[in-house]
């Protein structure tokens, strides 16, 4: 107790120091709105950080959950809240994707948001039923390729992020295949342990632990590097799907218009979250790392933001796949 | 053997001071949730998630897990008491266990719920105990094309529910299947039905539904009329059930635990399915059908058992798998994870201590609801008996921060309202809102699992025939529809439904 009294002292005295608005933030409970259901992956992350991040901002930091309409519910919700900087907004790739898959969006992801800084990059695996025939991720392509007629690829839900790796490794090999979807992570991992459709790409945050009890054959991971974690398997860029890169980025948003310094301070508190033993060793666990200290920045954000609007809308264009 | 040395390991874990602790903070924080019709385990799990990062893994789940079977138990309560289910398992317990109340016989109802979920949970917790790893495996072996042939069953066998027309059950039905598809869909992400209103493009939650249709249709009803007032209990004739009671009550709850456990492992609404599927068994090879309705203890003790059976043998998946079958599970596995723990088929291995100790104060919690509920009784009826113009507000109060607390959205209070005002229109034209709420669940999932078995089998339909499962669910089905319509047997069905007709 004393010692969160001495740190929010501390900010005070800092805070006292910069400019005006910023003055005294934070002085009351921060919110940080995740739009997703409490426990799962993206609130997991939100929860992570939340704590390093009040430590350093000497304020409690709330997480709440608004789910609803593939996150769209609470981007629309934040984006017409105060912009005084204690509504603060963690979403993921979906946030770019957005901007395509819904045609008729409430708010402009480009224009109707601060970006904070980069969290995580949640890279993604390919994953398979366990009797299926391919040893490797070279013999898997050429099988998936020469039986596109009886392979069926399992998805998430339209939107989800196994759903634009689908579409995306689709367009890279060049074979449309059959889709299943499913309301979720949890039924459609359910059906491919029971081998009722025959291959998914998900994010390592789901698919480890079900690699690691060999319930799934594994066959790549779709960032740029290996992951530390899963080092036996191959990037797909490394096994001839070149420049295939995917992953569950997460970063933080506020309203537009909320002051510089503010922005500031919070970008800060997250650089100083990333840094935390704690917090790396659970993203280890769940197979990812923290975004470097120099992603972790509104600039950063911005621009990585914008290229993912502009990777994903011809992608999604061409599959012709929209939410609504 | 090795399961007797599992269990010791999980009585280790399980009976130190500290986790009988949270056992009996969570059993008794899931009761008082439970009770208060509206809020939810998965709201209370929610907030109280932040605690949990600072307790141990096992503690925290002992405590979580506590949350999610006490709010069973105290679900029945609301839904014997004011006709209010909680949560949708008890929506079957509404139909019997509110006539029971109205007689003055809440008490009885009240033991027989208990009674009967402790029963279950015991026997569930073994089955956890001794078969998980093998039930589990059973469950991946159901594919869309059984789901699917299993919720046909289920909806011929939700006509059961209805005792007044037929006609008016079938109409509910069909208006439940349509209210459900509201939403985007699955596999287009088309929204369907939604009047480009963002809130509704995940559909309509379950609980405002039930919220408005019961809760505020029935209070709406009630105020309408100081002497048709159905919560008003008249007359308390004792609080414990009779020795005729316990005989009565005896074959259903056996019955009940064993449908409430095999429907329970498979993942998605396996224990809702299971409270309704024991009520229409009951109903349909009891020699007196004609008491179902009108407040049949059996009513009350089949689907009570089967949904706690259900509530234990749910966390089968979770437990073995590390796959959530509900949202409650993607909770508390959430839960886990921000403790460094990744929950899947290596935690019984690795972790032996966090999943046998889970089992085993599952058995504690039961035991603990059993001794925290059977004193309580007597208090929750003298509750009901107050003064109506006390009590609606509260329950007004309590339906509409529940209802608010799931997604923080005013939307969802104003449509508990609509549906409130829909409830009682039904009321008035004497549609039963019960198999509405079945069609409303089983609707769209039946709608997700055939699309599914079609795509997956490229379009042909003989796929739901020529796997032997889902063949003999609906060779089940249509001999369910068979005695419903044929027409010898039609004037023993009318004897049979048309009580209140």
């Amino acid at each position: 107790m004393s010692r969160r009294i001495l740190a929010s002292f501390g900010v005070m005295v800092l805070a006292s120091m910069s400019s005006a608005h910023a003055d005294n933030y934070p002085s009351k409970v921060i919110t940080l709105v995740v739009p997703f259901s409490a426990g799962g992956p993206t609130d997991t992350v939100a929860r992570l950080i939340a704590q390093p991040m009040s430590k350093k901002l000497g304020q409690t930091i709330i997480v709440e959950n608004i789910g609803g309409a593939g996150g769209t519910l609470a981007a629309g919700r934040v984006a017409r809240s105060d912009n005084d900087g204690y509504t603060v907004f963690l979403h993921h790739i979906g946030m770019a994707t957005s901007a395509t898959l819904y045609r008729k969006l409430p708010y402009n992801v480009l224009t109707d948001f601060e970006p904070i800084g980069l969290v995580t990059s949640v890279p993604m695996t390919i994953i398979a039923k366990k009797d299926f025939p391919a040893k490797d991720i070279k013999e898997f392509i050429t099988y998936v390729k020469t039986n596109h007629e009886k392979i069926t690829y399992g998805n998430a839900g339209i939107g989800a992020a196994s759903h634009l790796c689908g579409m995306l490794f689709m367009s890279a090999i060049g074979t449309p295949l059959t889709t299943v979807s499913y309301k979720g992570t949890g039924p459609a991992m359910n059906d491919l342990l029971g081998g009722v459709f025959d291959f998914m790409c998900d994010q390592t945050t789901n698919t480890t632990p079900q690699i690691k009890g060999e319930k799934v054959k594994a066959y790549a991971v779709t960032s740029k590097t290996r992951v530390a974690s899963l080092s036996n398997l191959p990037t797909l860029a490394e096994s001839g799907l070149k420049n295939f890169e995917v992953s569950v980025w997460h970063g933080l948003y506020a309203p537009k218009g909320t002051p510089k310094p503010i922005i500031e301070k919070v970008s800060a508190a997250l650089r100083e979250a990333l840094k935390d033993p704690i917090v790396k060793q659970r993203f280890a666990d769940l197979g990812t790392e923290p975004e470097p200290q120099d992603r972790a920045t509104p600039e950063a954000h911005r621009a990585y933001l914008k290229a993912e609007v502009e990777k994903w809308a011809p992608i999604i264009k061409a599959a012709g796949s929209y939410a609504d | 053997m090795e399961l007797l040395a599992n269990l010791s390991i999980g009585f280790d874990a399980a009976f130190t001071f500290i986790n009988l602790l949270y056992c009996l903070i969570g059993v008794t924080l899931g009761t008082v949730v439970g009770v208060l019709p509206g809020l939810g385990p998965i709201a209370t799990i929610a907030i109280l998630l932040p605690v949990t990062f600072t307790l141990e893994p096992v503690s925290s789940l002992i405590m979580l897990s506590g949350i999610y079977y006490g709010a069973q138990y105290g679900g029945s309560t609301t839904a014997i008491l004011i006709n209010l289910p909680g949560e949708a398992t008890s929506v079957a317990t509404t139909l019997d266990g509110h006539a029971m109340a109205k007689q003055g016989r809440a008490g009885p109802a009240l033991a027989t719920a208990a009674i009967g979920s402790f029963f279950a949970g015991t026997v569930a917790t073994f089955l956890l105990a001794a078969f998980a790893p093998p039930l589990a495996e059973l469950a991946l072996k159901f594919g869309p094309q059984e789901y699917f042939s299993l919720m046909v069953l289920g909806l011929v066998a939700s006509i059961v529910l209805a005792h007044g027309s037929l006609l008016k059950a079938i109409g509910m039905i069909l208006l439940g299947l349509v209210l459900g598809l509201i939403g985007t869909d699955v596999n287009s992400g088309m929204q369907r039905y939604t009047f480009e209103l963002p809130e509704l493009a995940d559909g309509i939650g379950f609980v405002i539904v039930a919220m408005g249709m019961f809760g505020l249709g029935e209070i709406i009803r009630n105020l309408e009329n100081e002497t048709t007032r159905t919560s008003v209990v008249k007359g308390i004739t004792g609080l414990m059930p009779t020795k005729e009671d316990l005989k009565r009550m005896a074959a259903p709850i056996l019955r009940g635990t064993a449908l409430g456990s095999i429907l329970g492992i498979l993942p998605g609404n396996g224990a809702l399915l299971g409270s309704f599927t024991a009520y229409s068994v009951e109903k349909k090879i009891s020699k007196t059908p004609e008491r179902f309705g009108k407040g049949a203890i059996e009513g009350v003790a089949a689907p009570e058992s089967a949904n706690n059976a259900g509530a234990q043998t749910s966390f089968i998946p979770m437990l073995t798998l590390g796959i959530p079958s509900s949202p409650v599970m993607a909770l508390m596995i959430g839960a886990l994870i921000i403790q460094g723990i990744q929950p899947g088929p290596t935690v019984m291995t690795e972790q032996p201590a966090l999943f046998w100790g889970i089992i085993v104060s599952m058995w504690i919690g039961n035991l603990f609801l059993v001794i925290l509920n059977l004193p309580l009784i007597g208090i929750w009826v003298r509750m009901v008996s107050a003064p109506y113009h006390l009590l609606y507000p509260a329950i007004l109060v309590f339906c509409g921060v529940g209802v608010y607390s799931i997604n923080s959205s005013t939307f969802d209070v104003y449509l508990m309202a609509l549906f409130g005002l829909l409830g009682y229109i039904f009321s008035k034209l004497e549609c039963e809102p019960a198999p509405m709420l079945l069609g409303f669940i089983l609707g769209p999932m039946m709608e997700e699992y055939l699309r599914r078995a079609m795509i997956l089998s490229r379009g042909d339909a003989t796929t739901f025939l020529t796997r032997p499962i889902s063949a003999s669910l609906l060779a089940m089905s249509v001999v369910a529809m068979a005695i419903v319509l044929l027409p010898a047997i039609r004037r023993t069905r009318e004897v049979a439904f048309r009580e209140d007709g």
